[in-house]
């Protein structure tokens, strides 16, 4: 339902693709939201699906061996089922994309200053020159040094940490409304993963557009997030605002997120908690709850798929993908004090 | 290059953990090809190539009962119940009979087109495996060390490609048989008499060597800086036994990619090369000296350029159709490209 | 960029220096025999072979000897005895045949190779794809010398629509220049438009893949201006280069076999018919001015490649 209020609602979201080992399911039954200027942090190991979603939001996976089902609505237009005209318009313009590998996504024979200016171009009708100027004005903002020099060169000729500058400056130069970043500074040195993030993060916030962070860093989750998604094997499994996520998870795949986090104010010995186990098949996915396998929780409901509910009353946006019971959950989610996962064969319950 | 298959998993409580199992990349490789239709069939029409011209003494002894190099220019067969000169009074050789003597006619010479054309195809055949043999092993043995040790041994022998790279194939190849015809070969222990089918082999094989020393020298040199070959040094292991344990192997899908490949260059080099008379000497049947002699005739008698020529494209055509198939099962980024489904 | 430069053409000159040295082994040292009686062909008579040893310097230190083949060839004076004319004159009289062999053959392998291989790429693995796909392979696989006097026999003999080989000045008439030029043009592209088409339709379909193209679609680009300015600019970089080797080698007579059937008289005749006769002399030069013309070829293209694609000059 798109009462107008959200400015991204995705409603039952389904992609898959065709593929030699058979079908895989790689988004499945997604639904969430996000406000406009709200920061959404999205959560989830390696083939949880998390890059397949956002980019399928803009129709980048659209291909000969691809399906999807359910809908995707921006500012009242529905994207899934949209002509790719129209998606050409909204990509860059209004929803813009911050890739994972600066270096690979920015061409290699083609300068620096040619690659921004061609996307304002494609979006405003300005000339050359102003979309230089432009260009030059926004490599400024987000921090490159000598700016109008700089903008002559090519993409092997800066750093990491400039490159995803700018990739952000790109990003910003139509005034979007939403900017969808995944996992932005894995391929950066750890010294400046947390700058470049806060960075983004204080633009973001002063141009009030919303922001898709794509990330498995809890840290990262904690500290910028207003609202968090959580994905396993293709679904989403857990949704709330970042208080209540850290507050009142209700999701063992969350607590075993949470729990595996290391703290500095515990003692080192004690070796890292681990989520046993490996992400399931999105070829042949288990029946019925996708994390069971790996779940000391599980019980005989665990066969059905559990459905995205609110299960909460007092958290009405608080969504999860578990069939315990509330109760249950807060009892079992304490391991040592602390929330985690427990390790071991699953306890039969009553 | 692996692909991970799930074993089927069943659910319950108590159940173990779901395995996986990794799917090696030649048998996915394997099982790539087998769907490919096109591919197979051209691999089983070249072995029938081959198999026939293995077979050319048979034929030529009991289908045809005449040799390669015997020639009928003055006598007569009977075809159809009319006895007919094997070559006429203006040097016009008679055409495909289609009987078992003189199945596809004679040449200038009397001589039985059929039979030569199988025997043509040994040597064809012959020099063709044999020069890919030479370039292969000399090629990966160079672009190998030349890759491994890089540095100065790395100039070197980057240099020596590039000399030989320079020459365009059959100018080189014309160079040097038109050197070697006249006197044969003999440096140290390598005697060769000028007439000797091994000297287009030694030709073709030396003249390719920079296209695959080249490619596979890349290769090595992108090798050596992964993770598995720090592996191995710190491990103690000597610069050969990398070469041979670590490196080699991970090349094999580029050499098994690039010998169909090389084994139709180099037919077609050694088409060319006796064609213009500086590969397989005469009298000795090859397909390229057949169509030598074939366009001097090509008025009265297209098909004796014809029938080799057929076969000869007919024969390459069939190894690059596999070689594409093999290079297509093996590479995974080749999926893509077949978007097909 | 200008210390590439200076490299690549340090680079050419060491090899150009081992390419005299190999072309001299392969003619004078490597093989049996006497060498001034293989330079004098077969119908020499003794006093002139021993007048070519001397000339040659076949009586001096090998190291002697290699400066005096050089310097016959370098300064045009090589002779071939069997047809008692200057090599090199003669090279000069076949040399407008061959260029007008190689540039309009190159000029036609270029373009169709590109658009044979622009069609490939538009859908992969339906029947256009794999309909040329299959033709490209088939004229790859096909030695021109058989394509070459196929074409002659149709058009020509069979049929009179073309003319059966010579060559006619371009000064002199330029509707005959073309008609004589038409067959050997197309036989000698046939291979190379198979070849260069397959090249191309990998090299965009490999680009459309590429995570810069994903990048612009995301950046709102439409996708024919995705194609031109992102995957065509990626792919025709190495055609490029490809392109200017082979054009190299066609000029240097490459084009051997095709300038031989249809009688174009050109370098690549004049070195196909002294092989006929085993007569030394023009194919040695013939042979080491092609090198020459490649190696300086490809010190350009490498030059070029590196102007082109900017992450080159770095890693020379």
């Amino acid at each position: 339902m798109n009462d107008g209020k959200h400015l991204l609602e995705v409603d039952d979201l389904t992609v898959s693709f065709e593929t030699e080992v058979g079908r895989v399911r790689a988004v499945d039954h997604a639904s969430f939201f996000l406000n406009a200027g709200e920061i959404l942090c999205l959560v989830g190991e390696s083939g949880s699906g998390k890059s397949v979603m956002t980019s399928s939001l803009i129709g980048l996976t659209r291909a000969e061996n691809a399906s999807f089902s359910g809908t995707v609505h921006y500012d009242g237009v529905e994207l899934i089922s949209a002509p790719e005209r129209t998606l050409e318009r909204i990509r860059g313009g209004q929803i813009a994309v911050i890739p994972q590998d600066p270096m690979t996504a920015l061409d290699p024979v083609l300068r620096i200053g040619d690659q921004i200016a061609e996307q304002i171009r494609a979006h405003t009708d300005v000339g050359r020159a102003e979309a230089f100027d432009r260009a030059v004005e926004l490599m400024d903002r987000v921090g490159i040094p000598q700016a109008r020099t700089r903008i002559r060169a090519f993409v092997h000729e800066f750093s990491g940490g400039m490159r995803q500058r700018i990739m952000i400056a790109m990003a910003l130069s139509c005034d979007p409304r939403l900017i969808v970043a995944d996992e932005p500074t894995t391929a950066l040195d750890v010294t400046i993963q947390a700058q470049i993030l806060h960075e983004l993060a204080d633009l973001c916030r002063e141009t009030g557009t919303a922001l898709i962070l794509v990330t498995h860093d809890f840290g990262v989750v904690a500290e910028l997030a207003d609202r968090v998604v959580v994905m396993y094997g293709g679904r989403i499994v857990e949704q709330a605002t970042v208080t209540d996520l850290f507050d009142d998870p209700q999701h063992p795949y969350t607590w075993g997120l949470l729990g595996s986090v290391p703290r500095v104010d515990r003692p080192r010995s004690a070796r890292l908690p681990t989520i046993a186990g490996a992400p399931p098949s999105l070829v042949r996915p288990p029946t019925g709850c996708h994390f069971a396998p790996r779940c000391p929780h599980r019980f005989e409901r665990c066969v059905e798929v559990p459905l995205l509910e609110a299960r909460l009353p007092r958290q009405p946006g608080h969504r999860d993908r578990c069939w315990l019971n509330v109760d249950e959950k807060r009892r079992l989610r304490l391991v040592g004090g602390e929330i985690g996962l427990a390790s071991g064969a699953p306890r039969t319950l009553a | 290059m692996n692909t991970q298959e799930l074993l089927p998993s069943a659910l319950g409580p108590g159940e173990e953990l779901p395995v996986e199992v990794a799917v090696g990349s030649y048998r996915l490789a394997v099982r790539r090809l087998r769907h490919n239709m096109g591919a197979l069939l051209a691999g089983v029409l070249f072995l029938g190539v081959v198999v026939c011209c293995i077979c050319a003494p048979l034929y030529a002894r009991y289908v045809a009962h005449t040799g390669p190099l015997d020639n009928h220019i003055s006598e007569q067969v009977t075809v159809g119940g009319h006895r007919r000169d094997v070559v006429s009074l203006i040097g016009i050789p008679i055409g495909p009979t289609w009987h078992a003597r003189f199945l596809l006619g004679a040449d200038f010479n009397g001589r039985d087109v059929a039979v030569r054309m199988l025997y043509g195809g040994r040597n064809s055949l012959i020099v063709g495996f044999s020069a890919t043999a030479i370039t292969m092993i000399v090629a990966v043995l160079i672009a190998l060390f030349a890759g491994y040790y890089r540095g100065w041994v790395d100039s070197v022998l980057t240099r020596i490609l590039d000399v030989i790279w320079a020459y365009p194939a059959i100018l080189l190849g014309v160079a040097i048989g038109t050197s070697l015809a006249l006197g044969g070969i003999s440096i140290g222990p390598l005697q060769l008499s000028g007439g000797s089918l091994y000297i287009p082999a030694l030709i073709i094989g030396f003249v390719n060597i920079p296209y695959v020393a080249k490619p596979i020298r890349g290769q090595v040199i992108a090798l050596r800086e992964k993770e598995f070959v720090d592996a191995a040094r710190i491990l103690n292991a000597s610069g050969l036994r990398i070469m041979l344990t670590e490196i080699l192997p991970n090349l094999s899908s580029t050499i098994v990619v690039l010998v169909p490949l090389m084994i139709a260059n180099s037919i077609l080099l050694e088409a060319g090369l006796s064609y213009l008379g500086a590969g397989v000497q005469p009298p000795n049947p090859s397909w390229g000296t057949m169509i030598s002699d074939g366009v001097k005739l090509i008025t009265s008698s297209p098909d004796l350029v014809l029938a080799p020529g057929l076969m000869l494209v007919l024969t390459v055509l069939c190894i690059n159709i596999f070689g594409e198939g093999m290079r297509d099962a093996l590479d995974p980024r080749a999926v893509r490209r077949r978007t097909r489904r | 960029m200008n210390r590439f430069i200076v490299r690549r053409a340090f680079q050419a000159a060491i090899v150009l220096g081992l390419v005299s040295i190999f072309t001299f082994l392969i003619f004078q040292v490597i093989p049996n025999g006497d060498p001034a009686a293989r330079l004098a062909g077969r119908t020499a008579t003794p006093e002139q072979i021993a007048a070519i040893a001397r000339s040659w310097g076949f009586d001096r230190p090998i190291y002697i000897q290699y400066l005096h083949t050089m310097g016959k060839i370098f300064t045009g004076s090589v002779i071939s005895y069997t047809q008692q004319i200057n090599v090199v004159d003669q090279i000069r009289r076949g040399l407008p045949a061959t260029i007008s062999l190689a540039i309009g053959a190159g000029f036609i392998w270029l373009v169709f190779g590109i658009l044979v291989g622009l069609l490939s790429s538009l859908r992969p693995g339906r029947l256009l794809d794999r309909t040329l796909g299959f033709l490209a392979l088939t004229s790859i696989s096909s030695p021109v010398f058989v394509i070459g006097s196929v074409a002659l026999y149709f058009f020509a003999y069979r049929t009179s629509i073309l003319p059966s080989g010579g060559y006619v000045p371009l000064t002199d008439n330029p509707l005959h220049w073309v008609e004589h030029l038409l067959l050997p043009w197309i036989s000698l592209s046939l291979p190379f438009i198979g070849f260069y088409s397959r090249v191309l339709r990998g090299n965009v379909l490999d680009a459309k893949h590429e995570d810069y193209v994903r990048m612009a679609r995301a950046k709102g680009l439409s996708s024919r201006r995705v194609l031109v300015r992102h995957v065509l600019r990626n792919s025709l970089i190495p055609i490029m280069a490809l392109w200017g080797l082979d054009f190299a080698g066609v000029i240097g007579g490459g084009a051997i076999l095709i300038e031989s059937i249809f009688d174009l008289r050109g370098v690549g005749q004049y070195a196909a018919e002294s092989i006929q006769v085993l007569d030394v002399p023009p194919i040695m030069v013939i042979v080491m001015y092609t090198a020459v013309l490649v190696v300086i070829m490809a010190a350009i293209i490498d030059v070029l490649y590196a102007y082109l694609d900017p992450r080159i000059s770095l890693n020379a």
